[in-house]
């Protein structure tokens, strides 16, 4: 018996043993692998399906899929091994980094895409019937009152959510190339596709679309010059190369400035900031949601991974610059924060301050700035997606009553959803037990410690002056008389409800309970170099 | 023939492409801008392959070309779009979204 029971056990000891060597080395890239076939599975569904079964068809699909591509990063974090490793040839590094980017932005999406599926606030959802008609003709005005929806802005959202995912795993400059226009094009297709205020809508597409390309053209002869200055563009070549050699510092630094400037603008930093309040106020919300969490994680990781391995080696020539950069983008979205009269630019400002918050610790090259920043970025994501959701429920006959003085009195109406915003708006300013509070604690911790005193200082100063333009709407809710002819809070159903419980949920746990996230994000730093 | 020529070429290129765009005001001429300043990439991309002796510089152009070819598709759709709902496609009159 005790010899069978031995024979068992070796033969289970070795059984794995060749298994290992034979399986593909795919295991730790699944979660991309399943947003991006369920993308193209949604295109199919999009030809395929007849016109009364495609919405829940999408919905379903697109939920699934955010849903097992989880489940499987969570099965493979278990046992992912410590140092990381590299899929595709070398062109995807996953490491804990990019694993804890990856389940933030599946996270986020599961928000984002319970709002672009929602159909109870607006009959027939935030998206237009039929991209195509003209605003202001009659079938325009038809298309108001119908209940039908594009749905090809399923397949787009988990296009975009696909090319985030690689563009925070990215090991090489033109992997990144790739997964930025992958990430970008949906969304330039997205923004332009609101049901009311189709001119808006379509003048932010073209914004958006212009800009963006604008910006990855510099993305990518930054890209170029670092190829011609190290010979590679593997991150790791790039670093090796910069550290020692007598090679032309200009092709270095031309390409550092202009990869840099490239990545800045997709993260809405500083003075690469323009397009930031007209698409955020033009693109449906729904869409603005997913944009200001998921797009600001995956510019993030890049930003870091960029910052921390290809050009480790050179931190002292960038980092003054990139002092300057978080010193202007904390002003400008502070004092620019304050005169605004919309709420979704009110909040399009917020997150140019945001970006800033988080570019001081990207600049922090320790371990503490890359798990302070990842944190912050967890938290920011989910107040904002909540942010947007609560917004979408204010609305009067022409659609979204998205004007300050609408919302005047709007505790009086419901004070539940004025509790909710106000909650909302003091986590982005930063109070205590809220999330927002933990997340500048921690990053301005890291800055801190790595000797960033002055930043720090104008940081608080700029929050400061930040939390100003938040109480302002606090105090309009909740001190005004409401206008007769005010705008209604819509009753929402599930799927918005389900957001924006989420995203507050969330915000209050880690405001109160943060140690198990903090954790999570410092389990490990850029492994693949 | 130096290859440090090309390079000057295609920083000349990337900058009428960049200069272009700022000063253009038709988004279909602003958009030929952008896309003259990715062929200048390209030029520099295969120009730094020549350089250094590897291939992964063409190659790389292979991919932007693709990527470019992508965008114009979303690009064009977009500058229809307005286009149709306005008669026109010059970029100063898309002027709702401010302040």
């Amino acid at each position: 018996m005790s010899v069978m029971s031995s024979v068992l056990l070796l033969a289970q000891e070795q059984a794995p043993a060749p298994a290992r060597a034979e399986a593909p080395p795919l295991t730790a890239i699944w979660p991309i692998l399943i947003v991006l076939g369920a993308a193209c599975l949604s295109v199919l569904f999009e030809a395929l399906l007849p016109k009364h079964l495609r919405w829940p068809g999408q919905v379903v699909l697109t939920l699934l899929t955010i849903v097992a591509a989880g489940v499987k990063l969570v099965t493979y974090v278990s046992g992912a091994p410590a140092a990381g490793e590299t899929a595709m040839f070398g062109t995807l590094a996953v490491d804990r980094p990019a694993l804890f980017l990856w389940g933030t932005l599946l996270a986020l999406s599961l928000g984002a895409v319970l709002l672009i599926a929602d159909r109870s606030v607006e009959p027939g959802g935030a998206f237009v019937a039929t991209a195509a008609i003209r605003p202001g003709t009659v079938q325009d005005r038809a298309q108001v009152g119908s209940t039908g929806m594009q749905t090809e802005v399923f397949p787009l959202t988990l296009f975009a959510l696909g090319g985030m995912m690689v563009f925070c795993a990215a090991n090489d400059l033109l992997t990144m190339f790739v997964a930025l226009e992958v990430l970008s094009l949906p969304l330039y297709l997205m923004c332009g596709l609101a049901r009311r205020r189709r001119l808006l809508s379509q003048e932010a597409a073209v914004k958006y679309f212009l800009l963006g390309a604008f910006a990855s053209a510099f993305f990518l002869y930054g890209v170029a010059l670092l190829y011609g200055y190290a010979g590679s563009v593997r991150l790791a070549d790039i670093s090796e190369a910069a550290a020692g050699s007598d090679r032309s510092d200009t092709l270095l630094f031309a390409g550092m400035g202009l990869l840099v400037v490239g990545l800045l603008f997709k993260a809405a930093v500083g003075p690469f900031h323009t397009w930031t309040p007209d698409v955020y106020q033009g693109a449906p919300t729904p869409v603005t949601a997913f944009m200001a969490a998921c797009t600001k994680v995956a510019a993030f990781g890049g930003i870091l991974r960029v910052l921390q391995v290809a050009l480790e080696s050179t931190q002292w020539e960038w980092r003054g610059v990139l002092w300057g950069v978080a010193i202007v983008s904390m002003v400008i979205g502070a004092v620019l924060g304050l005169t605004q009269t919309d709420v979704k630019r009110m909040i399009a400002y917020s997150s140019v301050a945001h970006a800033g918050f988080l570019l001081i610790g990207s600049i922090a090259v320790t371990e503490k700035g890359l798990s302070s920043t990842l944190f912050y970025l967890l938290t920011y994501g989910f107040t904002t997606i909540a942010t947007f959701g609560v917004i979408s429920l204010v609305r009067d006959s022409s659609g979204e009553a998205t004007h300050l003085s609408q919302w005047a009195g709007l505790a009086k109406r419901s004070p539940l959803l004025a509790a909710v915003f106000t909650f909302l708006l003091l986590a982005l300013a930063g109070i205590p037990l809220t999330s927002g509070f933990v997340g500048k604690f921690v990053v301005f911790e890291a800055a801190l410690s790595d000797g960033m005193g002055p930043l720090v200082v104008v940081a608080l100063v700029a929050s400061a002056v930040a939390a100003f333009f938040y109480l302002r709407v606090i105090v309009l809710m909740y001190f005004s008389e409401p206008a007769a002819d005010g705008p209604t809070v819509t009753v929402p159903g599930a799927f918005t409800t389900a957001a924006i419980t989420l995203g507050v949920i969330i915000t209050l746990l880690l405001g109160i309970a943060p140690a198990f996230a903090l954790d999570w994000a410092s389990s490990g730093v850029f492994a693949i170099r | 023939m130096t290859p440090t020529y090309y390079l000057l070429l295609s920083a000349l290129l990337f900058t009428i492409g960049a200069v272009g765009v700022l000063v253009r005001r038709n988004a279909i001429v602003v958009f030929m801008c952008i896309e003259l300043m990715l062929n200048a990439v390209n030029l520099s991309l295969v120009t730094f392959a020549r350089i250094n002796g590897s291939l992964d510089g063409q190659i790389m152009a292979f991919f932007v070309m693709v990527v470019a070819a992508a965008e114009v598709v979303v690009g064009l759709a977009i500058i229809m779009s307005i286009f149709r709902t306005r008669r026109t496609a010059s970029v100063d009159d898309s002027n709702l979204l401010k302040y």
